[in-house]
């Protein structure tokens, strides 16, 4: 008796949506069983972790809050991965469009009028727009690898605005913290309600327009060509490096985007910790959400609840927040897994009898 | 049980997919030592049937007996154990590694690359299977990975070796080579099961046909007693169309031409244009001959646009020049392209065919994305048309490009360029794994469309295809086009000569002075 994966005649309809749920599912139980390595009640960890969360106003406008980068972050992430680029380096996007968008106030911390955060935005989404642009350049120019060039950039990102925050653009009323003059006023995001702010909308209106371009438009169907069939997309008169150019460009100034959200909103200024991984996190988001537009909507909110989760699971059973970094790479890990079964079934073999005797 | 005289017996397979009853009580039996031929159009039923005795699919009913003796196949791994081996049209080879190193992937046992190495050596002497163990894939011609497949098989010992379409791919001397081989090992015992369109070399090589007709047995005969034309009559079911076509008109205008047409080679795998001269009139089809890998994908490419010529006047579409143009641009001139390979080149394997459409017509057809938006309601009415007037069979309404069969989703990829009536239409092997019913319309429908006006070239390795439709032939070797001769001037030995060269110049650039 033995287990093997048998390559499926067609793509199975029913993993393809299920897939996520049955990683989701067996992620908990993981989960629950690290609780348990711990030495806590699974159920009692679980429902910290994920149930809470979702009991109290203040805590669902968090998971708002922190799902809008995730979601931003993500659908421009799943663009790139539908056209086969492979952009790693969204938390380096973020990170440069959060500096860009901090020159004005950084700059003019004077400047007082709605003009600054109109400013503000178009910098931060060009900021990492441009820096997405530099592994596009390396990709179609030299053939350098984008996994790795995006992902190196993101260290040199986070470096670079260690240095600022450090060195020119450190507050001098700061008491030497490394952290820039506090935004203010206009120089910070209008909330829709509670904590909720300007990012959320950003976010949905993202996914609504994306969902739209790759159902509806001739650029959508260059990309999805370019990804599954290059070969065919040159045939079709499309070109693969305008595609490259075209994700890095995009899911570069979405990141951006999410960037200066942040330091325009929950952060307040720029210092060296700008974002809990949110770039790294998206990755997950985009793959969870079957790198679809409106599912990458979802999977941006059970991802912020793995962050929100992980600060309760601090507070309330005294683990380290570390956790919500655990529970995304298992996380991961099982939606990867769960996907081979869209194109394999699990089949249990028994009895080869017949065969092996024959064989003798 | 007793001794059987026959090797493999398939008796009453039945294999339901659905509701389609892909084999319907076939029977196949194989002595020692014969070179069965399993003859049958696309979706006959042949691979089904052969992947069962490969273990790769189960039989819904019937039995399977090796040697006499019941058996049930679960695997390819149990297939091999009993001493059966299979070569798929299709390679699964790594580029990067060594043959050896490729061999070694498939052996059981300890991983000893010298031993091995050694093996490989007497093996491909003793069968005329000429390879160097040391080389890397990716620099061997599609012949040569061939061998090291067949090997592969070979080096497990088997009683019965089955071969799926081993010459499409194949020139004539490499098809010549492989015989040998088969016929050296059929005298050693073991049996061949050969699958095949090509009914001449069934009736060359083999003692004995099995042919199936939508999932049934329709006869099984000596094929050396038949004729061609009969073998073709049982596959097909009737009288196949013989392609008839009214001759070219001498005086059309010159609608397409290639001018000094040159273009590096873009890797060390790639063949470099040398000077292509070529003019080809409206009403006419020419066809460009030639052995694999002489150049015909860059020329190809180098036609579609998909690389373009940095001398824009070395390619003329009605007189106008094109040479540095993309391939959208050139499909708005009028041309249009097929290309060689269906899955991934000519049509997207995962997108369904209304989308397929998209892929080509976007540039000429303005409605089918007018401001940037497709507009899929055009595309569904053009895959209709498509799908009726060549007559593309499949399971569902809209189904993916992969689940067409090779013959299907030929004709759709060819019929989709058909449908705009383009003034110039370059194919690429357009019958290159087709069964006969389906290579003989599309064949006439090339002719048809250059006997409305249109040039047509069509490039193919396919001797007979190219007699039977060009008004012209003219020949690639090495990269360099030889003059286009009228056809009833050219024979086979003429083409084999231009073949291997002879009309190639040592100084391109004196060539066309």
């Amino acid at each position: 008796m033995r287990l093997i994966l048998e390559k499926r005649a067609d793509r199975s309809p029913f993993f393809a949506i299920a897939s996520p749920f049955l990683a989701l599912l067996l992620t908990l139980i993981a989960g629950g069983l690290i609780f348990v390595m711990r030495g806590i009640n699974p159920l009692e960890g679980l429902y910290v972790y994920f149930v809470e969360p979702l009991t109290q106003l203040w805590s669902v406008e968090q998971l708002i809050v922190k799902a809008a980068p995730l979601v931003l972050i993500g659908v421009g992430l799943a663009v790139c991965y539908m056209a086969n680029v492979w952009n790693i380096g969204a938390e380096g996007q973020l990170t440069m469009g959060a500096i860009a968008g901090g020159i004005s106030p950084v700059m003019f911390p004077d400047w007082q009028d709605p003009s600054i955060l109109v400013v503000m935005l178009i910098m931060g989404a060009m900021g990492g727009a441009l820096y997405g642009a530099i592994p596009g350049l390396l990709k179609t120019r030299f053939n350098a690898n984008e996994i790795l060039t995006s992902l190196m950039l993101v260290y040199v990102a986070a470096l670079f605005l260690d240095w600022l925050v450090r060195g020119p653009w450190r507050d001098p009323q700061g008491f030497n913290f490394p952290v820039t003059k506090t935004f203010a006023g206009w120089q910070l995001l209008p909330t829709l309600g509670g904590t909720i702010h300007l990012g959320a909308l950003f976010a949905l209106l993202a996914c609504v327009a994306l969902a739209f371009v790759m159902g509806k438009t001739l650029v959508g169907f260059e990309i999805k060509v370019t990804g599954s069939a290059p070969r065919a997309g040159r045939f079709a008169g499309f070109s693969r490096n305008r595609m490259v150019m075209l994700c890095f460009l995009l899911s570069g100034a979405l990141a951006g985007l999410a960037g200066i959200c942040e330091v325009a909103s929950v952060v307040g200024k720029l210092q060296p910790q700008i974002s809990p991984g949110y770039g790294f996190a998206a990755i997950i988001v985009a793959f969870l959400g079957r790198l679809n537009p409106l599912g990458v909507l979802f999977a941006g909110l059970l991802l912020a609840l793995s962050y929100i989760g992980g600060e309760a699971a601090q507070v309330t059973l005294g683990i380290s927040d570390k956790i919500a970094k655990v529970f995304q790479g298992i996380l991961l890990f099982f939606i990867l897994s769960c996907d081979t079964l869209i194109l394999y079934r699990i089949k249990l073999e028994m009895g080869r009898v017949g065969a092996l005797k024959a064989a003798e | 049980m007793t001794a059987s005289q026959y090797l493999l017996e398939a008796i009453d397979i039945v294999k339901v997919f659905g509701t389609l009853r892909a084999n319907d009580g076939v029977t196949l039996q194989v002595t020692p030592g014969q070179i069965h031929a399993l003859l049958g159009e696309n979706g006959a039923g042949k691979s089904t049937l052969v992947k069962m005795i490969y273990g790769s699919l189960q039989p819904t009913s019937g039995t399977i007996k090796w040697k006499g003796q019941d058996v049930v196949i679960p695997n390819p791994n149990a297939a091999r154990k009993l001493g059966i081996g299979m070569v798929f049209q299709h390679f699964s080879l790594f580029e990067a590694l060594t043959v050896v190193e490729n061999i070694s992937l498939a052996m059981p046992g300890k991983f000893d690359l010298e031993a091995l190495s050694k093996k490989v050596e007497f093996y491909s002497g003793e069968y005329g299977l000429p390879l160097n163990p040391k080389a890397t894939v990716a620099d061997l011609s599609v012949g040569e990975r061939q061998r090291i497949e067949i090997l592969r098989c070979l080096m497990q010992e088997p009683k019965l070796l089955i071969l799926d379409e081993p010459t499409a791919v194949l020139t004539p001397q490499e098809a010549d080579l492989l015989f040998l081989t088969l016929r050296l090992l059929a005298s050693e015992g073991c049996s061949v099961l050969y699958i095949s369109h090509r009914l001449e070399e069934v009736k060359r090589l083999c003692h004995w046909a099995t042919i199936l007709r939508h999932g049934k047995v329709v006869a099984s005969c000596d094929p050396r007693e038949e004729t061609a034309a009969s073998l073709a009559r049982l596959m097909v079911g009737g009288d196949i169309h013989t392609v008839r076509a009214a001759k070219a008109p001498r005086d059309g205008a010159v609608r397409f031409s290639l001018k000094n047409a040159s273009l590096e080679a873009d890797g060390p795998f790639s063949v470099a244009l040398k000077n292509i001269n070529l003019e080809v009139r409206g009403g006419e089809v020419i066809a460009i001959a030639g052995v694999a890998g002489n150049g015909q994908s860059e020329l190809f490419d180098a036609i579609s646009g998909e690389r373009p010529l940095s001398n824009g006047n070395a390619i003329l579409i009605d007189g106008a020049s094109c040479g540095a143009t993309g391939v959208s641009a050139r499909r708005k001139m009028g041309a249009a392209f097929v290309p060689e390979e269906r899955l991934g080149h000519g049509a997207v394997p995962v997108f369904p065919l209304s989308e397929n459409v998209v892929l080509t017509r976007h540039s000429d057809d303005a409605s089918l994305a007018e401001r940037g938006l497709l507009n899929r309601g055009k595309a569904n009415s053009i895959a209709d048309r498509v799908i009726k007037a060549y007559d593309v069979r499949m399971g569902k309404p809209d189904p993916e490009a992969r689940s067409l069969s090779g013959g299907n989703l030929q004709k759709f990829v060819v019929g989709r360029e058909l449908d705009r009536h383009p003034k110039v239409l370059v194919v690429n092997q357009p019958t290159w794994g087709v069964d006969a019913g389906a290579a003989a319309t599309i064949r006439q429908a090339l002719i048809d469309l250059a006997r409305s006006g249109s040039a047509v070239v069509v490039i193919s390795q396919d001797l007979d295809e190219i007699f039977e439709l060009a008004d012209r032939i003219a020949v690639i070797s090495r990269g360099q086009l030889s003059e286009a001769h009228p056809a009833h001037e050219m024979t086979a030995e003429k083409i084999g000569l231009l073949m291997a060269g002879s009309h190639e110049k040592e100084t391109p650039h004196a060539a066309h002075s």
